[in-house]
């Protein structure tokens, strides 16, 4: 066993803030990924002839987007003041680049949905969306590209700070964050599409919930004390969760999925219960490290003896 | 630090120019050396008074002479008391005119067995760094942090719009979305110390600084600051306090140094400080290539769900 390494602090009192933000911001980071990876499956759908994913993928994909502005307006200190985001366009900012990403993806998404509602309209109304219908590929396939950005920014705004579990996570974390979107967009489709379209969505899932699985293990292993905090309270509990909720619908989603809809549906949920807790469980823990001064002190310290693991690299 | 070996999103070493000043004046900022601080809290009391800085809880702590515990919204200026047991020694004033007692003079015990006290008194004022390479500053989204022709950090209060960022961003925990209903000044803006811009742009000192007894506090000029800060900090050496150090006065550490920097007489962490403090956006480009490289990967991985089979 490794002894906790001694430190000194300022009567236990934390170095750095944590972050002012509530659960909005990780269910905004769920949602965010939702809405992505979900473009991604409805342009494919579009274009391999799978209607019924196509559908749940685009109405999902613009419901997701819709609630995470909710949230993101809801977490700020002066709401009414939301659009000063759009004042500047700042690389050095991850929230202004995401603004900017948001901004750029949200109509084509909402082009997309748009198309796909007016195909529920009576049989004589239907000419009404064809100018719609027309255009909804292309914003569709945008939507696909932009949904890369918007479901893996949100790793850059978190690591792009001094909160400890964070930034040390920051190698990793596109890959978890843009992963578990993948098993998320994957689980909605399971849900909404019936077995015999749902091929990709159950594939995607499958990919999507190895690959943070695996990244995961990569993170925490590469993170040094600042690990800690993804094992304890509850952000300790929320990451086994996710991790048995991902884990459990991935391989339901393989062996039965194709099989029994009952099966995908529930599959399909605990894929999406499980990406949402990776978010909370991660949120929380950097909250956690920010809390306590030895995540901030120890490796600065450690850095500072030359001890430290990882001396002047990224 | 340059900005070519920092990756490309770090500004120069000149901010106020970095930041689109044409011809700025010198910039200005603080030294505060503690060896000179007895913990009065007059600089607390001095920036809260001029700034309108509500009340921001009357608790007792229970740790030390410090109920304040550390910057955040509403407090700007924080003094930290250390207790140690340590010898306390006779340091020499700033004026030279003589020795003092200057590391807790009122509140140490004198052992005139062995002629000194046998603990010591560590006295602090903390505040914003106005770092030169600003973590607060490169996050905001909205432009309402600016930095000022005199290389200074401030928030326009009108424009902020309290999304918070800038609070998990900072690498000492100095700025805070302040808290409370609309009732409270500046409720759900990123509030912090802002040198006094309206003072010093008057050519008056800022709050703190004038209201300090000691001089521990110091205003003007950074570049002579720093040069003043060199001098004390060889003269107590050679008064053998081995133990006194400067802390953000190296442009080549991890913020690019301080516009507000620090004599200190025991490690930065004692003083609640990190002790090797990084600005996160020197990894920022390479954390948006390992993003772009992860989104694509998932667009890719999108791709070959569909791939071969019809189902
Ligand atoms: S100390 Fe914090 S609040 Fe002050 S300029 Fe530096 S990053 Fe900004």
């Amino acid at each position: 066993m490794v002894p906790r390494a001694t430190f000194t602090s300022y009567y236990g009192r934390p170095v750095v803030k944590p972050s002012p933000w509530e659960a909005d911001i990780p269910a905004y980071f769920f949602l965010g990924g939702l809405a992505g990876a979900s473009s991604m499956l409805a342009a494919g759908a579009g274009v391999t002839g799978r209607p019924s994913l196509r559908r749940t993928a685009r109405l999902g994909a613009l419901a997701a987007i819709s609630a995470s502005y909710v949230a993101l307006i809801h977490d700020l200190g002066r709401p009414e003041r939301f659009m000063n985001m759009l004042r500047v366009a700042k690389p050095t900012s991850p929230m202004s680049v995401g603004t900017w990403i948001l901004t750029a993806y949200s109509p084509l998404a909402g082009a997309a949905a748009a198309a796909e509602m007016t195909t529920l309209l009576p049989q004589r109304l239907l000419g009404v969306g064809r100018p719609l219908r027309a255009v909804s590929g292309p914003a569709g396939v945008g939507a696909a590209v932009l949904g890369a950005g918007v479901a893996s920014y949100t790793a850059v705004l978190l690591s792009d700070t001094a909160t400890p579990s964070w930034h040390e996570a920051r190698r990793e974390l596109p890959f978890v964050f843009a992963a578990s979107a993948a098993a998320a967009a994957g689980g909605l489709g399971m849900i909404g599409a019936p077995a015999d379209q749902a091929g990709p969505a159950r594939r995607l899932a499958a990919g999507g919930a190895l690959v943070e699985l695996l990244m995961e293990r990569r993170m925490e292993a590469s993170m040094g004390i600042t690990a800690e905090p993804l094992h304890a309270g509850r952000a300790g509990r929320l990451l086994r969760a996710s991790k048995a909720l991902t884990g459990a619908g991935a391989i339901g989603a393989v062996v039965l999925g194709g099989r029994s809809r009952v099966v995908a549906v529930m599959c399909g949920a605990a894929l999406l219960a499980g990406s949402a807790a990776t978010r909370f469980g991660i949120f929380e823990a950097g909250q956690e490290s920010a809390r306590d001064p030895r995540y901030t002190v120890v490796p600065q310290r450690q850095r500072l003896e030359g001890g430290g693991a990882r001396v002047g690299r990224f | 630090m340059s900005v070519r070996a920092s990756g490309g999103l770090l500004g120069p070493l000149n901010p106020a120019r970095g930041a689109g000043w044409q011809d700025p004046p010198p910039r200005k900022g603080f030294f505060t050396d503690t060896s000179l601080c007895i913990g009065c809290k007059a600089c607390e009391v001095a920036c809260k008074e001029w700034n309108r800085i509500p009340e921001d809880g009357l608790a007792m702590l229970g740790t030390s002479y410090d109920n304040t515990g550390g910057l955040g919204a509403s407090t700007w200026r924080h003094v930290a008391f250390i207790e140690q047991r340590k010898p306390m020694r006779m340091l020499p004033v700033a004026n030279g005119m003589g020795d003092s007692p200057a590391s807790g003079a009122a509140s140490d015990v004198i052992n005139p067995a062995r002629g000194a006290a046998d603990f010591r008194w560590l006295m602090s004022s903390d505040v914003c760094k106005h770092c030169t390479h600003a973590a607060c500053l490169d996050v905001c989204p909205t432009g309402a942090l600016m930095r000022t022709e005199l290389g200074t950090v401030v928030v326009q209060e009108d424009i902020c719009n309290g999304c918070g960022y800038c609070v998990p961003a900072c690498p000492f925990g100095v700025i805070e979305r302040r808290e409370g209903d609309r009732t409270v000044h500046n409720a759900g803006v990123a509030q912090k110390c802002t040198l006094c811009y309206d003072r010093i742009g008057e050519g008056m000192t800022p709050a703190c600084a004038q209201a300090c007894p000691t001089e521990s506090i110091q205003f003007g000029d950074l570049e002579e600051l720093r040069e003043r800060a060199r001098e004390r900090v060889g003269t107590l050496r050679a008064a053998g306090v081995s133990d006194a150090r400067l802390y953000l006065d190296d442009q080549k550490d991890g913020i690019g140094g301080g516009g507000a920097f620090f004599l200190l007489l025991d490690e930065p962490e004692v003083y609640g400080l990190p002790p090797d403090p990084v600005v996160s956006t020197r990894e920022l480009p390479a954390m948006w290539r390992t993003a772009a490289v992860a989104g694509l990967g998932l667009l890719a991985g999108a791709a070959a769900a569909f791939a071969g089979r019809r189902r």
